[in-house]
């Protein structure tokens, strides 16, 4: 078989030929080493790690042969940066984790390799997951695979999974984790036409995730059809100990579940999400995602969310918080890099001078001025109610359906640098993730067709929280109605 | 403007985090946009809503009070920039 061939698989696929004995997992590593090699100029990886894939692999191929195979068993995956992985440098594509080597494996990840999955390494992102470019990367801008006709511009990936979607769209990796605070697993798989899920908040555990806003982040998986999205979930997820806010509650099978359909159920439009701005493409094929839900049996009702306005700047005010919270360990004593100075407060204040980027360096200052005191009530803690109505909209719209459909981005993928110099601009790539983000459901972007000028749209399915069964369910009968067979040119 | 850049020094300074003194002007600016757009949010009447502090509400989990882990200086200060055996060595404190 050619290798190519290997590396277009689906993870289902994959498992069956697998299965079947027809390829081997270090045959299947092997195809995507290769693939990560010649395809070196996207930089979707921070750290290649080809020999401890072969090693996973051929670990994989003896257990096989001993009859004992896990849910991924052979399967290779490609780890966000934001994971810690024991023995592999996790950097948070910041400058200040450089060099950091992890003597501990995130439960996530931990989980993943106990299904016998494959590493073959760790993917770039925006630093600290706090971007929706991958342009704020330390270790540089990820390219998205895909090019707008007639354009030759290297596009951005979307973020901060960039790594992580270019990685599963250039077919680098069968699969990939991602992390998602306000949209980073849905806008770059949308980004790069591949499929990508973020579960209710306390699905996943976050232990040994590098901590951008604890209140929001959450893993998920990415991947190349919702089946494979499905899988990865059921092997990632789990209730852990080790984080306290991991909510103790059966992982149903949601591969079981997937075909079951959306005859008799109500699908959500929430009026709100139809902004002044949305362009025409995307528009018309949010119109045709609710026809293709009709026509499988759900019924469309309009729903209202109506502090969906309120949403972006309330979760630009709780993030940061949060974040210039968790980001007060980068102190240069512990881990990571550090900056000498005169006294000890001046190796804190040039440690972290040096090891943050001006987007981290920004949302650290705004974190931190919302929490001084005389700002806390007027900012962070306004934020925090007005998640509470932003929360409480969903809740009322589900009273009337079961899931809602709505476009994953206002846009298509757009150039690097293009929306670079304006914070503002490039947040508003978040307008219609971060709502269920702050509300905690599970949400997933399924690409669904090609905008005008030839790149992915994603549609996205919000569900009730704990309820990813659903939202698979709908998301797998927008696939199978989209049949999107679309894909990037290869280049090396 | 509710940041100048004697705000914008003096949060840095609660950051523990060195900004250029060139820079401040452009930082200041930059939150300033940033701030203006969160007025937005004295638009939403949140006269008597709870602030929301939990996705799912639940109850702390506790567990029995007792060792579950340890033995492990060597691994906790592998990644120190500067260690002294098990420990963390820092810019001495006290002349």
């Amino acid at each position: 078989m050619a290798d190519n061939a290997l590396t277009d698989l689906t993870i289902a696929e994959a498992r069956e030929r697998l299965d079947r004995g027809e390829v081997s997992a270090r045959e299947l590593a092997e195809a995507h080493i290769a693939a990560i090699e010649g395809a070196r100029a996207l930089n979707a990886f921070v750290t290649e790690t080809p020999e401890r894939a072969i090693a996973d692999a051929e670990a994989s191929d003896a257990r096989r042969r001993r009859g004992e195979s896990g849910a991924l068993e052979g399967i290779p995956l490609g780890i966000k940066d934001l994971f810690c992985t024991e023995g592999v440098m996790s950097t948070a594509a910041s400058g200040i984790l450089d060099g950091f080597v992890p003597t501990y494996e995130s439960t996530v990840s931990a989980n993943l390799f106990a299904a016998g999955a494959v590493m073959l390494g760790k993917l770039n992102l925006d630093e600290f997951a706090m971007g929706s470019s991958n342009e704020t990367s330390h270790f540089g801008p990820v390219e998205n695979p895909w090019r707008r006709q007639g354009d030759n511009r290297a596009l951005v990936p979307g973020g901060s999974s960039g790594g992580s979607g270019a990685a599963v769209a250039g077919r680098l990796c069968l699969g990939a984790t991602g992390t998602d605070t306000g949209g980073s697993i849905r806008q770059p798989a949308a980004f790069c036409g591949v499929v990508g899920a973020k579960p209710t908040y306390g699905r996943c555990s976050r232990w040994g995730i590098v901590a951008f806003a604890s209140s929001l982040d959450q893993a998920g998986p990415m991947a190349r059809s919702v089946r494979d999205t499905a899988l990865m979930l059921g092997a990632m997820a789990g209730f852990d100990p080790k984080d306290s806010t991991s909510v103790d509650i059966d992982v149903p099978d949601f591969e079981a579940t997937l075909e079951d359909g959306v005859a008799g159920l109500k699908v959500g439009i929430p009026a709100e999400y139809s902004l002044d701005e949305t362009p025409d493409d995307i528009r018309a094929l949010w119109d045709e995602g609710i026809a293709w839900l009709r026509d499988a049996g759900a019924e469309p009702v309009e729903v209202s969310l109506p502090h969906t306005a309120f949403a972006l700047p309330a979760y630009h005010l709780i993030a940061p918080a949060e974040a210039s919270s968790n980001l007060a360990r980068y102190d240069g004593v512990r881990y990571g890099q550090r900056v000498e100075g005169e006294d000890l407060i001046d190796t804190y204040a040039r440690t972290r001078g040096a090891g943050f980027g001006a987007e981290v360096r920004r949302r650290i200052l705004i974190g931190t001025y919302a929490l001084s005191a005389g700002y806390y009530d007027a900012y962070y803690l306004k934020a925090q109610k007005v998640r509470t109505l932003v929360a409480r909209d969903f809740e009322r719209a589900f009273e009337s359906c079961d899931f809602l459909l709505t476009p994953t981005c206002p846009s298509d993928a757009f150039a690097i640098g293009e929306k670079s110099d304006d914070p503002i601009a490039m947040y508003l790539n978040d307008v219609l993730t971060v709502p269920a983000s702050l509300a905690g459901l599970p949400a997933m972007s399924v690409p669904a067709g090609l905008s005008g000028g030839g790149l992915p749209l994603g549609l996205q399915i919000v569900a009730r929280a704990f309820d990813e069964e659903t939202m698979f369910r709908a998301a797998r009968a927008i696939e199978k109605a989209a049949a999107f067979d679309a894909r990037p040119e290869p280049r090396g | 403007m509710a940041v100048d850049t004697d705000t914008v020094r003096r949060i840095a300074m609660l950051a523990r985090l060195n900004v250029p003194e060139d820079e401040l002007d452009g930082l200041a600016g930059e939150l300033n946009k940033i701030l203006d757009w969160m007025d937005l949010l004295n638009g939403a009447d949140t006269d008597g809503v709870a602030p929301m502090t939990a996705v799912k509400p639940m109850p702390l989990r506790q567990r029995a009070d007792a060792v579950t882990e340890g033995g492990i200086a060597e691994d906790l200060v592998a990644n120190a920039p500067e260690a002294a055996g098990a420990f963390f060595a820092v810019p001495k404190v006290i002349e």
